[in-house]
């Protein structure tokens, strides 16, 4: 069963290096969104770190739907996904090294990039590494939830735009916590471990019931 | 003798049920929530000494806002049944059910808009229960949208019920999180809500207007499901001798 997942998950990895831009895309479209704000909101470095934190992850999650209707559209246009769905393998297993396969390429880099939001937005060292962490917690959420919505989406045209209608309102744990501990951190008295035990227990949460809920969406979809 | 359970499950069954409930459900409707606004509006003493006549719109409010919540539980509800059984008439009422959870979501905020104006001086505050109710309409919005951009209708059925599932396990989560954005302070932060407080009479409006808007609601989705019946059966025997 784990061999299964490895398999997937390398052979998901090697496709995207293969197409590098893709990965480079959803980055940039994160550091573009990111930078846009001081533009439109003025430059006030007092006010920049306070929307900091809800900047930061409004992009994290435009950004990782970004990249969800690919999650298994290649897949299902020359047919491999029929072909997975009719291994003897668990389907849920082969689901989330897909989930895992895209939040190495989406969810990830942004945790590696969140560094440059803290040069942009004048945070101090250990709001940025608080602000590393929280999104290391909570994009993998971002990729498990979002991969349901893909199965549901699967084929249907405008399906990018349908996606985010249906996902972005089950993200707002992750937007309400991931944000909340960054802007905790940068007070005196701040403790952010309760955030980091919500978001953990809801990352636990997803991993035990979406693969299985994007493993049912995605027969229904293929039926 | 033999019930059977499942007789009024097939659509041809049911269609000319529902249409002998409906005139039953708009009368009750009508009575009830036209008892219940009379009651609400002329036999209330005027508990507020400085005579606040806009809280009157809470007899609205509150039964549209109570309908939005328990008209999604019976979305999820149906779509649970269509799933487990693969009842198409299920489905069906899921669908009929959502439209109409959709505008008691919107008529309980728009209510609430202009009452808060009034009372508070604004039309909209971030308060857990105002945003709470905003999130479950963009629920409502997104199981239409899935819903219809599908054009096979079963898999429409079967990929908007999973979606609302995924909805109903979310809310409590999503709901603890708007109650509570901060977990360090969250002991403080608990609001009440019971009947204890409230004027008998003003309760027994609300409830009366509450249980008018049930049976608007019942009524509404049952002509709705009629229709849908008809769109979907269209090439049966049955539809074209009616």
């Amino acid at each position: 069963m784990f061999n299964t997942f490895w398999m997937i998950l390398k052979r998901d990895l090697k496709l995207a290096l293969r197409r590098r831009s893709e990965i480079f895309t959803v980055l940039f479209f994160f550091i573009i969104v990111v930078s846009l704000f001081p533009l439109g909101v003025g430059f006030n470095e007092a006010m920049l770190q306070q929307i900091a934190p809800g900047v930061a992850w409004i992009a994290a999650l435009l950004a990782s739907m970004l990249a969800l209707e690919r999650l298994f559209a290649n897949d299902y246009v020359d047919g491999t996904l029929e072909q997975m769905l009719l291994t003897p393998q668990p389907l849920s297993m082969l689901v989330l090294a897909k989930m895992t396969a895209h939040w190495l390429l989406t969810g990830l880099p942004l945790v590696l990039v969140a560094p440059v939001v803290g040069i942009l937005y004048h945070l101090e060292a250990e709001t940025i590494v608080t602000m590393m962490f929280m999104l290391l917690l909570g994009t993998p959420i971002l990729s498990m939830i979002g991969a349901i919505g893909a199965a549901l989406t699967l084929g249907l045209r405008g399906g990018g735009v349908l996606i985010s209608l249906l996902i972005l309102p089950l993200y707002i744990p992750v937007l309400v916590y991931g944000s909340g501990a960054i802007t905790e951190s940068t007070l005196q008295s701040g403790n952010i471990e309760p955030h980091i035990l919500l978001l953990s227990a809801f990352l636990l949460l997803s991993l035990i019931f979406s693969p299985w809920a994007t493993a049912s969406a995605l027969k229904i979809s293929l039926e | 003798m033999s019930v059977s359970w499942f007789k009024y499950a097939a659509p041809m069954n049911f269609y000319p049920l529902a249409g002998k409930l409906i005139p039953l459900f708009w009368i009750l409707a009508i009575a009830l929530i036209g008892f219940g606004l009379y009651w609400g509006f002329f036999q209330t003493p005027d508990v507020l000494s400085d005579q606040k006549q806009y809280y009157r719109i809470i007899f609205v409010h509150v039964a549209a806002s109570w309908m939005g919540m328990w008209l999604y539980a019976m979305m999820v509800f149906w779509g649970l049944v269509g799933l487990v059984f693969n009842t198409r008439l299920s489905f069906m009422m899921a669908q009929a059910t959502s439209v109409t959870g959709a505008l008691m979501a919107f008529i309980a905020l728009a209510s609430g808009a202009v009452w808060g104006k009034v009372s508070w001086g604004t039309w909209w505050d971030w308060d857990p229960r105002l945003t709470m109710s905003l999130i479950l309409m963009f629920l409502y919005i997104g199981y239409i949208a899935l819903h219809s951009a599908i054009d096979n209708s079963r898999r429409a059925d079967k990929a908007s019920a999973v979606l609302s599932l995924v909805g109903l396990a979310i809310v409590p989560v999503i709901y603890y999180s708007v109650n509570c954005p901060n977990p360090n302070e969250c002991g403080s932060l608990h609001q009440e809500s019971s009947f204890k407080g409230v004027e008998s009479n003003i309760l027994l409006a609300m409830l009366v207007t509450a249980l008018g808007f049930w049976m608007y609601s019942f009524a509404t989705i049952l002509m709705r499901v009629r229709n849908i019946i008809l769109e979907r059966d269209m090439n049966t025997k049955w539809v074209s001798k009616l």
